[in-house]
């Protein structure tokens, strides 16, 4: 067993492992914060599938802003949650069953792949596969028009998120 | 060198923990948590077959990097619903907001 293989098998182990704390954790800002180690340990593993610039992003995006953007949330609502209900709802067995019965699912679908077993392919020497990402999304030939979609998607999702989360103006009631 | 099924399976593993987290929580920040976790097991797939199966091609790479817009955005729009629902009903619990419910 290389060290490879074991590093990947301890992060695996600690991402899934904080995935399930995540769900199953009684306080939200727990699950917060086991949220963030379980992205962390998917930089890990996109650091040893080579993609260096997507570990990067997976830190600056998904570490960076949307867990502290779910944190900040979580204290704002704070109040509520610290009421004592259930944090599972009643049929969370339910959920539990078809949660096992799409992992058979999805495993006996990919054990199937032709590829299942495949060792990666050796990348070129110097790698440049940085480059030719960065080149293919401002190419009009390639990834442009998605690139773009996207960018004006986040503007979209910016300004709908604080027109949505404003704060209820006097006229206007609560509709209660 | 670690085969292409350990991260496929760990990605599917990290994926229905992710649909339990959305179907079993009742505080709504807790199912974005698991939608993210969903997410996130998407990626390790997509980046995983990029590597293994077509490393020329960055098709993979700019498919996650999408995602990760997408994903950006489904929090900021998602978590400002949450807080404006909790200003005018004071609630998260996913299953109390059922002003429109049937």
């Amino acid at each position: 067993m290389s060290v490879l293989q074991i590093i990947f098998l301890v992060t695996g182990f600690v991402t899934l492992l904080a995935g399930v704390m995540v769900v199953a954790s009684p306080k939200l800002v727990h699950a917060a914060l086991w949220l963030i180690v379980s992205l962390a340990g998917v930089a890990v593993l996109f650091v040893l599938l080579n993609a260096n610039f997507l570990a990067v992003v997976q830190v600056v995006v998904y570490i960076g802003a949307i867990a502290i953007l779910i944190i900040f949330t979580v204290m704002l609502t704070r109040r509520v949650m610290a009421d004592s209900g259930p944090t599972h709802n009643r049929t969370w067995w339910v959920a539990l069953l078809s949660a096992v019965v799409l992992l058979g699912g999805l495993l006996a679908l990919i054990w199937q792949h032709p590829a299942f077993q495949a060792v990666p392919a050796e990348l070129a020497a110097a790698d440049t596969s940085l480059t030719v990402l960065g080149t293919s999304l401002v190419d009009v030939n390639r990834y442009l028009v998605p690139f773009e979609v996207a960018s004006v998607l986040l503007l979209a999702a910016l300004i709908g998120a604080i027109a949505v989360a404003r704060p209820v103006a006097k006229g206007e009631e609560a509709d209660e | 060198m670690i085969p292409l099924s350990w991260y496929l399976t760990l990605a599917a593993l990290l994926f229905c923990v992710g649909v339990f987290g959305v179907l079993a929580r009742r505080n709504a920040v807790a199912i974005l948590m698991g939608i993210e976790l969903m997410l996130n097991a998407v990626n390790l797939n997509l980046v995983a077959f990029w590597r293994y199966s077509t490393p020329g091609v960055i098709a993979g790479q700019v498919f996650t990097l999408i995602v990760f817009a997408v994903a950006a955005s489904e929090a900021a729009v998602g978590l400002a619903l949450i807080i404006s629902i909790y200003r005018r009903r004071a609630t998260v619990v996913a299953d109390e907001i059922n002003l429109m419910k049937w």
